[in-house]
């Protein structure tokens, strides 16, 4: 039978939070989406105390204050540090994994090999937690759907110690079913959720009990399959290559709203520069690029706007200051005054390996000077972001995110290192 | 121009895109390079002081209580998670929410975490809120400003 495990880290970003900073420990912790909007993750004691995923912060100031609610704006240079340590770490131990998402990754345990699968597991939690001081809760299941219903479960049940193994336990998985709710399945959206509530399906039980042909007819081939992987039936292989991506966005909400053009053509540019970036990491170059700009969809007294253009290059590339100057023409083209612009962002589409992409006839010569860009990156990535950029940035800043209590990166800048204190 | 301190010791890297000659002369322009056969690699200061990267955590020393191990105000410590903490090792603890670095020590069936300087007072591991943080490998001093 094939086995496979989900390992997902609890409360991931707050876990992290918690990390260089043991005072935390024993507080709720929340931390925010960008800009400090509302809450994107939370602590066992916070969730415990009641605050929802995705509250506003003003929305809970009150019982931030009176339970000393720890309030951490998002860090995602640390998150994705730690993230890293995590996954190479789990790769080691089962070298075919799938990284699922920044806090989750699938193992394929079944050449694996060893005498006692549900002891392997619980040492490598504890392995994980020991080497990165990241808590993960693994679930085991002879398909995926079910290693995820069985990882809900171990993060649930103390007993379990945060391993639930349904493949050596199989008289596990009907009670298993039948304590997952339906929304709470694999592959099951909000809105098919509902649906099946509305027919009396509630649980994972009563679905993987009903009948293929309605299945198909409600839910198509995409919901069958969640039926037969809950039945342990597999349909989902590991995907342990993942594609190389087609397109690469950088935007952001600004802080405050912007109406002025330079301000929001400086914000461009910083997108332009990271996005040029992040493709150059992968090896790719982009084809094509996208600009746009919206406003406030969230304020009813604002007018609304949404904007957008784009280009194709004639030679493919990933130079920043190709694709900035793109993005200046393209801000120059849709711009209208008079509008509270609340977001903006630059897509990079139509990426390729780099090198691969084929001259035209009338190309004299491959444009090949990288040379200033390897210098860009690797003094950026040696001095911290932004320490070196193209001359076109402004000083008026408005747009910047709002961050008003980010932790320092502490594995990711030398001068935010935590501190030991000799005491 | 001697720049290594900082950057030789990150150890989170993107993959070098550096592609090495299989063989570093060329064979029909004549006489091989006789030092071909000793070529070696360079030294690599990561490899030296880290083992296992995805357990290993820098931290910024600060005060006086370890002058008498040699660890200093404003040192770089490197610490290894994955190590199993034993006596006389120096480590990390976490004490009332706070990271220090102690002397870790054994005591008959007590565990203290001992400062390096007598000014400063030994507590006990089982003391309400300590916790072994991680174990220190190394400690990198400056000695010349930039």
């Amino acid at each position: 039978m094939a086995t496979f495990a989900l390992v997902d880290c609890n409360n991931f970003y707050a876990s992290c939070e918690r990390l260089f900073r043991p005072n935390l420990k024993t507080r709720p912790v929340v931390v925010l989406s960008n800009n400090d909007g509302c809450v994107i993750a939370r602590s066992q004691e916070a969730k415990a105390i009641g605050i929802g995923m995705g509250a506003p912060l003003f929305k809970i100031r009150d019982v931030v204050e009176e339970h000393g609610v720890a309030v951490c704006s998002s860090n995602y240079a640390l998150y994705g540090d730690i993230s890293e340590r995590v996954m190479t770490l789990l790769g080691s131990n089962a070298p075919n994994h799938e990284v699922y998402s920044i806090d989750e990754c699938f193992l394929d345990l079944d050449n694996l090999g060893v005498p006692d699968l549900s002891d392997w597991c619980r040492n490598l939690r504890q392995k994980t937690y020991k080497w990165t001081g990241i808590p993960v809760s693994i679930g085991v299941g002879p398909t995926k759907t079910l290693a995820k219903l069985a990882n809900r479960l171990a993060k649930r049940s103390i007993k379990s110690g945060g391993v639930i193994d349904l493949v050596h336990h199989p008289e596990w998985i009907e009670p298993a079913l039948r304590k997952t709710p339906i929304g709470d399945v694999w592959g099951v959206g909000r809105r098919w959720s509902q649906m099946l509530e509305e027919r009396g399906i509630t649980t994972a039980h009563d679905f993987a009990h009903a009948e293929d042909g309605w299945i198909r007819k409600k839910m198509g081939v995409v919901g069958l399959r969640t039926a037969h992987e809950l039945r342990g039936y597999v349909c989902h292989a590991l995907d342990d290559q993942p594609q190389p991506k087609q397109t690469t966005c950088c935007s952001r909400s600004f802080g405050e709203t912007v109406r002025d053009k330079d301000q929001v053509h400086d914000a461009l540019m910083s997108f332009a520069e990271r996005a040029a970036e992040k493709v150059r990491r992968a090896d790719q170059v982009a084809g094509a690029m996208q600009v746009f700009i919206r406003t406030d969809p969230f304020n009813p007294n604002a007018a609304q706007k949404s904007l957008s253009g784009s280009v194709s290059f004639d030679h493919p590339t990933n130079d920043a200051r190709a694709i900035a100057g793109a993005a200046t023409r393209i801000l120059n083209r849709i711009w209208r005054e008079g509008f509270a612009w609340k977001k903006a962002g630059v897509l990079l589409l139509d990426l390729a390996a780099n090198g691969t992409a084929p001259l035209s006839l009338f190309d004299a010569v491959a444009p090949k000077d990288d040379g200033l860009m390897n210098a860009m990156d690797t003094i950026n990535q040696r001095y911290g972001r932004g320490s070196i950029r193209l001359g076109l940035a402004g000083k008026d800043q408005n747009w910047r995110m709002r961050r008003e209590n980010l932790s320092p990166s502490f594995t990711t800048k030398w001068a935010d290192l935590a501190c030991a204190r000799m005491v | 121009m001697l720049t290594l301190p900082s950057h030789a010791l990150k150890f989170t890297e993107t993959p070098s895109k550096l592609r090495l000659p299989v063989y570093s002369s060329s064979v029909p322009a004549g006489f091989p390079s006789p030092a071909d056969d000793h070529i070696e690699g360079k030294l690599d200061l990561n490899e030296h002081l880290i083992r296992r990267p995805a357990a290993t955590f820098f931290v910024r020393a600060s005060g006086e209580s370890m002058r008498d191990a040699g660890i200093f105000d404003g040192d770089l410590l490197i610490i290894d998670r994955s190590i199993t903490p034993k006596s006389d090792h120096i480590v990390i603890a976490s004490i009332h929410g706070e990271l220090t670095v102690k002397r870790l020590q054994q005591s008959g069936d007590q565990w203290l975490l001992v400062p390096a300087n007598l000014e400063f007072p030994t507590m006990r591991l089982d003391d309400v809120g300590c916790e072994i943080w991680g174990v220190v490998t190394h400690s990198i001093r400056r000695h010349c400003g930039r």
